[in-house]
């Protein structure tokens, strides 16, 4: 399971900074979103990776923290996926303003001459 | 808990609490909207001065006087924490002076250029008290999102080809500096279980030999995202045009902005690799150094060949953040209290430029900021632009004397020329410098060197903006002047002035910040031991 986690991030990671680095808006965005994916894996990953361990301790008795996975990172990620996703929201209205002041999509507001 | 300590979360409730009252308001109600705001900012102002009056009560002496405030009343580690010392205190009314300055600059006119400028200017506020307050790096990230998201509004508007070309730029960036943020984090988390900073500093010496690269990682890659805010070289070209192109009480604002990120760096900075004890002791002070260096050479370079004033202004806070970081990086917290004056200056100046720069510019460039602004959505109809001109305030005589006066000011402040602050502030920096070792290094001769030749630079180029803009002879009308729009960057300058008068008590509190943020103990005691209140009448059960 960690190659195919790993393997995911670094591909979504690969692909957004190639797509931040192009030259139209639209591909920015993309980029970014990608970017936000990979982002928001890792910090999952961060709190280890573990296989039917839910994070909600059962009442009664001492718990053993071996069994359950991390719940802080699981909290982390939701905030960071609502706040990237807002962002990316935010992105698209300046993308559109953009295109409809200056007339086109390149990311400079003019194409290259 | 004593309603003293209540105050701790205050400025972040209040304007919080304001802004939502402002979404409900119509744009037609104008009038009100400045009132409440206002009216917030002001409230600001008192309570940071208050909690700045609560330290020092304290007193200049060595006992901590550290204050937490757990919110939801868990436990430090575990739950939010809420921490005000000296050097938060500091930032927060320098904070919320400048808050209300802009504030009423704007009410002169830029408000009603677009709608929900109230709103946002507030929950601008809202993030950086709470970035200044915050003593966890998570809540960092989520107070530099709610600045960031609020800053983007306000860097947008008024909108304008010239200004979505800026933002489009500006927004791309600082998404991905907060995926670099989240990134750092959660490398930090992964290897130490926690983000607590008084905590983090804990743990730093039990953390495996292993681990250690990839905590060092995690510290580099959230380094990245503060200095990319703090604009040091080669992460700042973004800055001059996105703060150029911004409406001026936005811009006056976001002088702050950039000290965000200084601020980060200093507190991360000096609480997790400040003791010589520590496996980590003063990690990527080089980086520091040299890269501050380069913003000040880069800055320099920048305010001798840009042609309009406001980026003139973009260059001169590169210069001052490279010069904040390259003195905490050569120092290791020396100099501390001499970077500290000069950054409560240094800020108060630039803001002050951006507000007056304006006044000059639209004196020389033409009058109508209307000219500037478009409407991209249907709802940014200019509904407000009923609200008669002539009502908004009084008409000042003489401008031109006023703002000649004001641009010499900023000028000799900028340029850190006698007697004014600008120039204790660096003569007590060079100063510090100097008396760091009896050998002085060749690196801190150079940062000396690099820091009065862009004082000359910036006196060179204010000079020269300066007869074209106001001494040349115009066949112009006299510009008109409204007191909303002056008595701001008078209140500055006159700040500026305070500061250099009353510099000896002053500078005693920045030392006396200064000794605070080296007593880590002090901190990391009073976070860790923080109590729990007693729940009151059965509540929180």
């Amino acid at each position: 399971m960690e190659i195919v986690l790993s393997l995911a991030i670094g591909v979504l990671t690969a692909s957004g900074i190639w797509l931040i680095l192009r030259p139209r808006t639209f591909q920015v965005v993309v980029g970014l979103s990608l970017l936000s994916y990979a982002v928001n894996l890792f910090i999952y990953a961060m709190g280890r990776l573990l296989v039917n361990a839910p994070p909600i301790v059962e009442s009664g008795g001492v718990a053993d923290p071996a069994n359950y996975s991390d719940p802080l990172p699981q909290a982390l990620v939701l905030t960071a996926i609502v706040i990237s996703f807002a962002m990316t929201a935010l992105l698209l209205v300046v993308l559109l303003a953009s295109r409809g002041l200056t007339g086109t999509d390149h990311v400079d507001g003019k194409e290259p001459d | 808990m004593a309603f003293a300590d209540q105050l701790i979360i205050a400025p972040i409730l209040l304007p919080l609490a304001a802004s939502g009252v402002l979404l409900l308001l119509s744009e037609r109600r104008l009038r009100a909207k400045r009132a409440i705001s206002i009216v917030t900012t002001l409230l600001l102002i008192i309570v940071s001065v208050l909690l700045l009056r609560s330290l020092i009560a304290v007193g200049l002496d060595g006992a901590t006087a550290t204050r937490t405030y757990l919110v939801g009343n868990w436990p430090a580690p575990f739950g939010i924490v809420l921490v005000i010392d000296w050097l938060s205190a500091l930032m927060l009314v320098l904070t919320n002076i400048i808050g209300f300055t802009s504030l009423v600059y704007s009410t002169a006119r830029w408000d009603a250029a677009a709608p929900r400028f109230h709103a946002l200017f507030l929950l601008q506020l809202v993030g950086l008290n709470g970035a200044f307050l915050t003593g966890d790096l998570f809540n960092l990230f989520v107070f530099f999102e709610v600045l960031l998201a609020a800053s983007y509004g306000l860097m947008l508007h008024g909108s304008g080809a010239a200004r979505v070309k800026a933002g489009l730029h500006y927004v791309a960036i600082n998404v991905a500096a907060s995926l670099l943020f989240l990134i750092g984090v959660s490398l930090i988390y992964g290897v130490s279980g926690t983000l607590n900073m008084a905590d983090l500093a804990n743990r730093i010496p039990g953390i495996a030999g292993s681990d250690m690269a990839l905590f060092q990682a995690g510290m580099g890659v959230l380094g990245v995202a503060f200095l990319l805010k703090a604009g040091m070289w080669p992460l700042g070209f973004w800055l001059p045009t996105t703060y150029a192109a911004a409406a001026p009480p936005s811009a006056a604002l976001f002088a702050m902005l950039s000290k965000v990120g200084v601020y980060a760096v200093l507190r991360v900075y000096l609480l997790l690799f400040g003791t010589e004890t520590s496996p980590l002791s003063s990690f990527g002070a080089e980086w520091l150094l040299y890269g501050g260096m380069a913003s000040i050479a880069f800055g320099t370079i920048g305010v001798l060949a840009c042609r309009s004033l406001s980026r003139l202004i973009g260059f001169s806070v590169l210069i001052s953040s490279g010069t904040l970081l390259a003195a905490l990086g050569s120092g290791e917290g020396a100099v501390l209290g001499a970077v500290l004056f000069y950054l409560v200056s240094s800020t108060l100046v630039i803001s002050a430029f951006y507000l007056l720069a304006e006044l000059v510019e639209r004196h020389e460039i033409g009058p109508d900021p209307s000219a500037l602004v478009e409407a991209v959505f249907d709802d940014e109809d200019p509904v407000i632009l009923d609200v008669p001109e002539d009502e908004i305030g009084v008409l000042i005589p003489g401008t031109i004397a006023i703002l000649g006066g004001g641009f010499m000011l900023c000028a000799l402040l900028l340029a850190g020329l006698p007697p004014l602050s600008g120039f204790i502030a660096k003569f007590a920096l060079i100063d510090g410098l100097l008396g760091l070792n009896d050998q002085i290094a060749p690196s801190t001769w150079t940062l000396i060197v690099l820091i009065i030749v862009s004082g000359l630079a910036t006196l060179i180029a204010t000079s020269r903006a300066g007869i074209d803009l106001i001494w040349a002879p115009s066949e112009k009308p006299q510009p008109v002047l409204r007191l909303a729009e002056a008595a701001p960057v008078g209140l500055l300058l006159g700040i500026c002035l305070a500061l250099m008068v009353f510099a000896g008590p002053v500078m005693r509190y920045m030392e006396r910040t200064a000794y605070s943020l080296e007593d880590r103990e002090g901190y990391i005691r009073s976070v860790t031991e923080a109590t729990r209140t007693a729940s009151q009448g059965g509540a929180g059960q």
